[in-house]
């Protein structure tokens, strides 16, 4: 079987395409890239879409802890607290428990039935545990950032009448974006390597539609060989690392563009490790 | 366990409840609390044992020494530390039983790696086949500690490198200037006023390692997330306690143990930073002097 053949039979099998089998025996390389990296579009579809709609909450959430209201700012400083002070793994395995315990038939809401089943597939359950997770790390640091947005920035905007929305949108906003952008780079490329830990947390592969990590462990345990398959991840997971990083510098470039060129901050990868 | 405790099914209420929270295997539960707390109190030393060692190696100006430190601090980035857990472990494994094999069984003519299998001579396997279980569970629990303790000691490594590179030039170069050899500047004056510099990512990185003990679990250890699925699952009437599924009484449990470490950690660290910054030329020991009247 030749690898093109290969590609053709598994390069879609974590979405349910192609061939039913995994291999069962004969591994070749070409077999391990493709199915692992047909896992990988898990990854990268968790990650985005965690990484877009958390966006939002944490920049929500930051203005409620900036906020003066204690009404406000307690909520949002316990929520930023649970879900960066406890771990990702056991976040994962609360919110299945919760997820299974949904009742069956779905939720009775004004006479229409609200389906809940779906919460317990990975696709939707656990993208919306990274999409609160993702939020309150993000927003720790939209936080930190809105905290050292220059004063003269702001005095300046009361000075031009500003209030409200438009002093939000038009000062406040951007410079907290460009202030915090080489923190929030890192969370988003650790978002995406966080995203491997879905399937070892309760949520379970259907039908063997699992991520890079879930299929690179299938490989080890048939060839009892971590040689290959996790080398194969770590590649795909640095090439991943270096696009985000070209995107985000790029980003970073258009948000400092005002600046002279020796101050505007670098992208700079720093380790963080497990969430 | 208690003596009422004998025919668990006429107990009820809080008497089947004080029961059911003491039962052998729930005495297990809290001792794997115990594994965890001591998982962190061996690796954290270890961790920065490595991670100091392979700052010294990078500044080291001879080269194939830097190199290696280098690499060391640059190998974790990149890459999810999930793969490394479950990469190091499987690797360290074959690794010892590799050598072993080498040397006890050096007349051994089949090939170790069989197609799928690993096969070492039965003299090589390690612990030994006829071991007592404990001796297992001990040797996993060791390949876990030097696991975490590579990994962290590459964040380590990198934290304190930060560190060393942000002592005031001035303080070393006075130092030299007073005759101090390269070893006693490292010793009297770079050493003792790195740490205010690492602390914040010190900090950081042992909040970090408190919330990677679940991945224990991950290596097979039976720690507190197995003994949580373990006894929360649903248990039918031919165990002693029956009861539904309580699996998420048991992770909210964690939830909280992992909740408080976290706070506690936070108090501690931040009383030692305070510690720490008093009489140092920076920020907060300079405000520090201020408040204590000192003069401006």
């Amino acid at each position: 079987m030749s690898c093109w053949e290969t590609i053709g039979d598994y390069a879609f099998r974590s979405l349910g395409f192609g061939e039913r089998l995994l291999p069962r025996s004969g591994f070749t390389l070409c077999q391990q890239v493709t199915l692992i990296g047909s896992g990988m579009i898990w990854n990268v579809y968790f990650g985005i879409v965690a990484l877009v709609t958390g966006f939002f909450l944490a920049t929500g959430l930051a203005m409620a802890k900036a906020a003066r209201s204690r009404w406000l700012r307690k909520p949002a400083e316990w929520f930023i607290f649970i879900f960066r002070g406890s771990p990702l793994f056991i976040q994962f395995f609360i919110a299945y428990q919760i997820f299974v315990m949904l009742p069956r038939s779905g939720i009775e809401v004004f006479g229409m039935t609200v389906a809940t089943s779906w919460m317990t597939k990975a696709w939707a359950g656990a993208l919306f545990v990274l999409f609160l997770n993702t939020a309150a790390y993000s927003a720790e640091i939209f936080y930190g950032a809105l905290q050292s947005v220059p004063k003269g920035d702001t005095e300046a905007a009361d000075a031009y009448g500003m209030t409200g929305w438009v002093k939000f949108r038009k000062v406040l906003w951007p410079t907290m974006l460009r202030l915090a952008w080489p923190a929030y780079t890192n969370e988003a490329i650790f978002l995406f390597h966080a995203t491997t830990l879905v399937y070892f947390s309760g949520f379970p592969a259907f039908q063997q539609k699992g991520d890079a990590l879930y299929y690179a462990q299938y490989f080890v345990d048939k060839t009892f060989n971590p040689f290959i398959p996790y080398p194969i991840v770590a590649g795909y997971f640095i090439l991943l690392t270096l696009a985000l990083i070209l995107l985000f510098g790029a980003m970073n470039r258009r948000l400092n563009r005002h600046l002279a060129p020796n101050q505007r901050p670098k992208l700079k990868l720093r380790p963080q490790l497990v969430r | 366990m208690l003596a009422s405790c004998a025919d668990p099914s006429v107990l009820e209420g809080l008497g089947w409840l004080l029961c059911y929270l003491t039962s052998g295997t729930h005495i297990a539960f809290y001792w794997s609390f115990v594994t965890v707390l001591v998982l962190l109190a061996v690796t954290a030393p270890v961790a920065l044992a490595f991670g100091f060692g392979g700052a010294v190696a990078a500044r080291s100006s001879i080269w194939p020494i830097s190199l290696l430190g280098r690499g060391y601090m640059a190998m974790v980035r990149g890459v999810p530390d999930i793969v490394f857990f479950l990469f190091f472990v499987i690797a360290l494994d074959q690794g010892i039983e590799w050598l072993t094999h080498q040397v006890r069984c050096p007349d051994w003519t089949d090939p170790v790696r069989q197609g799928l299998e690993f096969r070492v001579c039965p003299q090589a396997k390690v612990p030994p086949g006829n071991a007592p279980q404990v001796w297992h569970q001990i040797y996993g629990f060791g390949l876990a500690v030097i696991t975490f303790a590579l990994v962290f000691g590459a964040f380590a490594a990198n934290v304190l490198l930060g560190g060393m590179q942000a002592v005031p030039r001035a303080q070393l170069e006075t130092a030299e200037a007073y005759g101090m050899t390269q070893r006693q500047v490292f010793r009297r004056v770079l050493v003792p006023q790195m740490w205010i510099y690492a602390l914040p990512g010190l900090s950081n990185l042992w909040l970090i390692l408190i919330k990677a003990t679940p991945l224990l679990f991950l290596l097979g250890v039976r720690d507190i997330v197995y003994w949580a699925r373990e006894l929360g699952s649903t248990k039918t009437s031919v165990y002693a306690y029956p009861h539904p599924d309580w699996r998420l009484y048991y992770f909210l449990a964690l939830l909280v143990f992992y909740l408080c470490m976290t706070r506690v950690s936070e108090i501690l660290l931040g009383r030692l930073t305070r510690n720490l910054s008093r009489g140092q030329a920076t920020a907060a020991g300079e405000a520090q002097r201020k408040a204590a009247g000192g003069v401006a």
